[in-house]
């Protein structure tokens, strides 16, 4: 790989004693832990990118023994599979993440909720699990861990509707607020996090709040797991610093005709040639839960977004009507302007059906359909026309 | 309609009759039998004190919880961008060839239903399957029906 401006990093697979970790965790009072993690700066690697310290604090503040951890290991954005390589390598961190996390919010019991697509994990979770529990035991601390599986519906990544579906219910996401640390899962306080976020907390005890925070920018601390694909001769999972530009992230794995990068996954934004040097991967650009997706010039970018609306029309849980409606609209809208249906200008009124969407709809699913849209068709229109 | 009473009072039993135990169940009679008939699901309703309604409600919101007949195996093609961009649509055409039936259905022997799902997680590995819970990745036309073959052997 070349000179390298983006920055290789090693703390989510570092093979580590997690025993030691958490020795150590017990010494601390839940506001150390806490103020530990708030100092690092992490924020949530599923996606929305609330800071993390904040959520444990709010979650700690509220009243009542009946709270609970939940890791969301739903990882269903087209182009992320990152998590999987983290439960299958490391779960012994995950689990102990979520011990972290309970010894700072007060909870006892743990969900995992892992998409049914990684069932042929759950015997080697299982097997781990039964160790972390022995070793909790030992430990004398009072949590437990609960295996989930999903049953193929993307929406319940999206936590409200993923407590829906550990309640026993369709994934419909819920209304908010009230946020999950204050009306969860049960409608208990709930403090959920994504599979990574949760292996940071635990390198962030390991190495200490500043170790962390020195990676990456003022926006966006530390480091991250990418899932790289598409056209690039070096797909796979790399943890690297925040901060670079695209350009610097095509240059390390473009294949020399890249010109765009879907970043974010079918929730995220197109990034077009014109806009790879001044567009940084981070909080303050782009965010991404890790997927990165390279395309060359020999695709079509119409063909890219019929995907992607295809896939929203199909995962939109139904519940309200501009996701419902706005999604079947948006891609019987770009096919009657291919097969010339409609005039190019019609675009033009898509494109204020998605902004309609991202203010209308229930949830993130409904409200970030137009991020990919918007940013394909103002970016490629010729593409979605001819 | 074929009904499993045995096999709900056991799921029930394993995972409980409260409404969280619900979908587990639902999960267990899929492994079990490959889907949900209308009986299967009365039944379950009628174990967990639940309406029938309600029960068919949440298991048609799943997809991977099938309440239509499905073969012992079911194969399910990933569509989405990657796959779809590195050759989907070849590693279709091969698997119905290979068993002789179309996108949806199922094999007369009740061994095979092919169906297409949306993002698997391996798209650094495309295009990839799932047969049942086993993922097959970086797959060709020929591989997949190497794949195959070990299955119509079973
Ligand atoms: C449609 C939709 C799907 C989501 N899917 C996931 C997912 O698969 N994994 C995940 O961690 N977060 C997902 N999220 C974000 C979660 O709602 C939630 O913000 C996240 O789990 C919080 O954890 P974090 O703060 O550690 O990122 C999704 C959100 C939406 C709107
Ligand atoms: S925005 Fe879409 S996925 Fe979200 S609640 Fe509305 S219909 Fe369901």
């Amino acid at each position: 790989m070349s000179k390298i401006p983006v920055q290789r990093v090693d703390l989510i697979f570092e093979k580590i004693t997690c025993k030691e970790i958490f020795e150590k965790v017990l010494q601390s009072k839940p506001e150390e832990i806490i103020q530990s993690v708030i100092d690092s700066g992490l924020k949530g690697r599923g996606g929305a990118g609330f800071p993390t310290g904040l959520k444990w604090q709010f979650a700690a503040r509220e009243k009542g023994a009946d709270k609970y951890i939940v890791c969301n290991a739903d990882e269903g954005e087209p182009g992320t599979f990152k998590d999987r390589e983290i439960l299958d390598e490391v779960p012994e961190k995950v689990f102990c993440g979520m011990a972290i996390a309970s010894l700072a919010i007060g909870a006892k019991i743990g969900y995992i909720y892992l998409r049914g697509e990684y069932k042929f994990l759950v015997p080697k979770l299982e097997n781990k699990l039964a160790e972390f529990q022995q070793l909790m035991q030992d430990l004398g601390h009072d949590f437990r861990i609960e295996l989930r599986l999903g049953s193929g519906a993307y929406i319940c990544g999206e936590e409200s509707a993923l407590f829906e579906s550990i309640e026993g219910r369709r994934g419909e996401p819920r209304n908010k607020p009230p946020y999950p640390t204050k009306s969860g899962l049960f409608h208990k306080p709930t403090c959920i996090n994504n599979v990574e976020t949760l292996v940071y907390t635990v390198m962030i005890q390991k190495y200490g709040a500043m170790h962390f925070r020195e990676l990456g920018t003022k926006d966006s601390r530390g480091s991250k797991v990418f899932s790289v694909s598409g056209d690039t001769p070096t797909a796979g999972i790399y943890e690297l610093e925040l901060g670079m530009s695209v350009r610097e992230f095509v240059d390390v794995f473009g294949d020399g005709d890249t010109k765009a990068v879907q970043v974010g996954g079918a929730a995220g934004f197109c990034v077009p040639r014109k806009r790879f040097d001044e567009t940084i991967i981070g909080f303050e650009g782009v965010p991404t839960g890790g997927s990165m997706k390279l395309f060359n010039s020999s695709r079509s970018m119409y063909n890219v977004l019929h995907n992607y609306l295809d896939f929203f029309a199909e995962e939109s849980c139904g519940q309200c009507t501009p996701c419902r409606v706005g999604c079947q609209q948006l891609l019987k809208g770009i096919e009657a302007v291919k097969k010339g249906e409609k005039s190019h200008k019609y675009l033009d009124e898509l494109v204020k059906l998605a902004a309609t969407m991202k203010i209308a709809a229930k949830c993130g699913l409904g409200q970030s359909v137009g991020n990919a849209f918007s940013s394909i068709v103002e970016n490629f229109k010729e593409e979605i026309i001819y | 309609m074929i009904i499993n009473e045995e096999l709900v009072k056991e799921a029930v039993k394993k995972h409980g009759s409260s409404r969280a135990a619900l979908i587990p169940v639902l999960q267990e009679l899929v492994a079990g039998k490959n889907y949900l008939s209308d009986l299967d699901m009365v039944e379950v309703a009628r174990e967990m004190n639940l309406s029938a309604a309600d029960v068919y409600g949440t298991a048609t919101f799943y997809s991977f919880l099938d309440t239509r007949p499905r073969g012992k195996y079911v194969i399910r093609v990933c569509k989405t961008i990657s796959c779809s961009m590195k050759g989907k649509n070849a590693i279709l055409a091969t698997i119905e060839e290979t068993l002789k039936i179309k996108l949806g259905e199922t094999t007369a022997d009740r061994k095979f239903s092919l169906l297409e799902t949306n993002c698997i997680g391996w798209c650094h590995k495309a295009p990839a399957i799932l047969i049942n819970d086993e993922p097959y990745t970086e797959l060709t036309p020929k591989k997949v029906t190497e794949v195959l073959r070990e299955y119509i052997k079973q």
